[in-house]
């Protein structure tokens, strides 16, 4: 049995405390009134490129980002390097789409992507679809938030027999449940810096420290299978483990900037200009992604996964104790403290915004839309500040209840059920040609085949699609909605024949400065 | 007046530089090797990493030519 690791923890419960302070006096930066959805929710839109570079990077880097990523290097290999390819590509996105978005978004007081699209096509079932699909899709993402979470305080040697072993989940859980609820979005964007300097710290440590002590990256490579140092060369009429890779990324970069935590992100700035600033300065984040991901190859070099005393933690939480096994293998235990408290404050920034987020969509688009159409400012933003505590709590419960297992099948599945929404959202902000029922069919068919293929392909994310006997395997998310965007193509074409016009409340200049 | 116009459609030409990134991206075949590694690194690992400097480069060239 691990035993504590107490100055790891002391270190790690205090870097805790300072952002846990941070997060009540958050309330109180560039002092906005809180009782309005859009100062909770979107702290008043007033975030400049610096304060974004922070948010949008702390929202999108998760926790699970930087477990997961080199996880899935350390038992795959090679595959999991698709998170570079698909991190260079959603920033051309993030440049030409989302500053659209803001800036209508900006004209209108919309907070949510659900708005947006309420006011573009005038549809309130096509909103509800759009609000709903960014909720189911955020919720596993939460929960795996605080799996994050969990391997680290697994890692510090806190663990306790059944569900006494989750009293440091709660403890995190209910700060970030009552920063969230008091301060809206101000608190993960202040807390935001502090994690970001956290990991950009540990994430050069390790990247520096390992293959020193390994003697240099050659020594680290050679240790690693060849199988799993590059992708398997695609074999006659099959595109193969490369068709794989770039659908992977691709998708991935399209879905990404249309969760609705990404969303709110991109509303909160202050102009159309930070987003496209950012656009060009996120890739800073890339870059320690790409080095996070090597980090998978160094747990593989450095052999912690055969190493005794080890082996519970990886029993416990498979290779997403790769991570935390390198980091206590490697440095001394103040730093574990740091590169610990940097993953799991790393969990809570994104957590918090996520349940802002899905607070807004719930607030705008199901509550105010079909239960009571006309609340007060104050009841808005109450009503808001009460869902983003059920669903955190919704989260936690998951989290303990159910095997994680589970949360990363949905979250999987929520990756295939967000891009869903590019018509109508991405390209809504070009066009306002589509028919609302042509993007709703084409969007239940998406949802439809996509959830399908997730499970034709045995709970995998890849699916083995075959046209005139050449295979291409790859990302369900990606050729449903090719599928979506087909269909609503074709309807719209239909449908608009039959419908003369249609209530549209934005105007081209709104997309504009 | 050309400007003009593209500046209302919202269109630049310069956004083409961003087809770039995107080809060296997906075009997995081009780089799924280990030679030449650069201080130890198999060249698949490095060049990706490499273009996500080019691409945040193009990017920032893009907003530059974009902004005026």
């Amino acid at each position: 049995m691990q035993e504590v690791n107490w100055t790891a923890l002391i270190i790690f419960i205090l870097l805790f405390l300072f952002i846990t302070i941070l997060g009540f006096v958050a309330a109180h930066w560039r002092k906005g009134d809180l009782d309005q959805l859009h100062e909770w929710g979107l702290a008043g839109r007033r975030f400049g490129t610096f304060i974004t570079w922070f948010l949008i990077g702390g929202d999108l880097y998760t926790a699970y980002t930087f477990v997961a990523v080199p996880a899935l290097a350390f038992g795959a290999g090679a595959i999991a390097f698709f998170a570079v390819p698909y991190t260079i590509m959603i920033y051309p996105i993030l440049f030409l789409a989302f500053p659209r978005l803001w800036y209508v978004c900006h004209k209108h007081r919309y907070i949510t992507a659900a708005d947006f699209v309420h006011g573009r096509f005038g549809n309130r079932w096509l909103a509800l679809a759009v609000a709903v699909t960014g909720i189911v899709a955020t919720l596993p993402y939460i929960a795996l938030q605080l799996v994050g979470l969990q391997v680290v305080i697994g890692g510090m040697g806190v663990v306790g027999n059944g569900y006494a072993g989750d009293v440091p989940l709660i403890i995190a859980f209910i700060i970030l449940a009552a920063f969230t609820y008091t301060s809206g979005l101000r608190a993960p964007a202040s807390i935001a810096v502090v994690k970001d300097l956290l990991i950009y710290t540990t994430a050069f440590a390790v990247v520096i420290a390992v293959p020193i002590q390994l003697g240099g990256f050659a020594n680290v490579f050679a240790k690693v299978p060849p199988a799993k140092l590059l992708l398997a060369v695609p074999g006659a009429n099959t595109t193969g483990a490369y068709g794989v890779y770039a659908t992977l990324a691709l998708g991935s970069a399209l879905a990404l900037f249309l969760y609705p935590h990404s969303i709110t992100g991109i509303l909160s700035a202050s102009s159309g200009h930070v987003i496209r600033r950012n656009a060009a300065l996120l890739p800073g984040y890339s870059f320690m992604l790409g080095l996070l991901a090597l980090v998978g190859f160094f747990a593989i070099a450095t052999g912690v996964g055969g190493l005794p005393e080890f082996a519970s933690g990886f029993k416990r939480f498979g290779n997403s104790f790769a991570v935390p096994a390198l980091f206590l293998h490697t440095f001394p235990s103040w730093f574990v403290g740091v590169a610990f408290a940097a993953v799991g404050i790393g969990a809570l920034v994104p957590a918090a915004i996520m349940s802002i987020a899905s607070a807004n969509l719930y607030t705008r688009n199901i509550h105010r839309e079909f239960f009571n159409k006309n609340p007060t400012d104050k009841q808005e933003s109450q009503m808001a500040k009460w869902v983003s505590l059920i669903v955190k709590l919704g989260a936690l419960v998951f989290i303990i209840f159910v095997p994680t297992q589970y949360a990363i099948y949905l979250q999987l599945l929520g990756g295939i059920w967000i891009i869903q929404t590019v018509p109508s959202v991405m390209l809504g902000v070009y066009t306002r040609w589509f028919h609302p029922w042509a993007l709703f069919i084409g969007w239940l068919v998406g949802i439809v085949m996509g959830t399908w293929m997730f499970i034709a392909a045995k709970l995998a994310p890849n699916y083995p699609l075959v046209i005139a006997g050449h295979g291409f395997p790859g990302y369900s998310a990606l050729y449903t909605v090719i599928l979506n965007l087909a269909v609503t193509i074709v309807l719209s074409a239909l449908f608009n024949l039959f419908t003369k016009s249609r209530a549209d409340q934005t105007v081209a200049a709104d997309y504009r400065p | 007046m050309d400007q003009q116009g593209a500046r209302q459609s919202g269109w630049s030409w310069w956004y083409l530089l961003f087809v770039i990134q995107f080809i060296a991206s997906l075009w997995v075949g081009t780089y799924n090797r280990a030679d030449p590694t650069w201080i130890g690194i198999p060249f698949f690992y490095w060049y990706q990493m490499l273009w996500i400097i080019l691409g945040g480069v193009l990017t920032a060239i893009v907003y530059f030519a974009t902004d005026a």
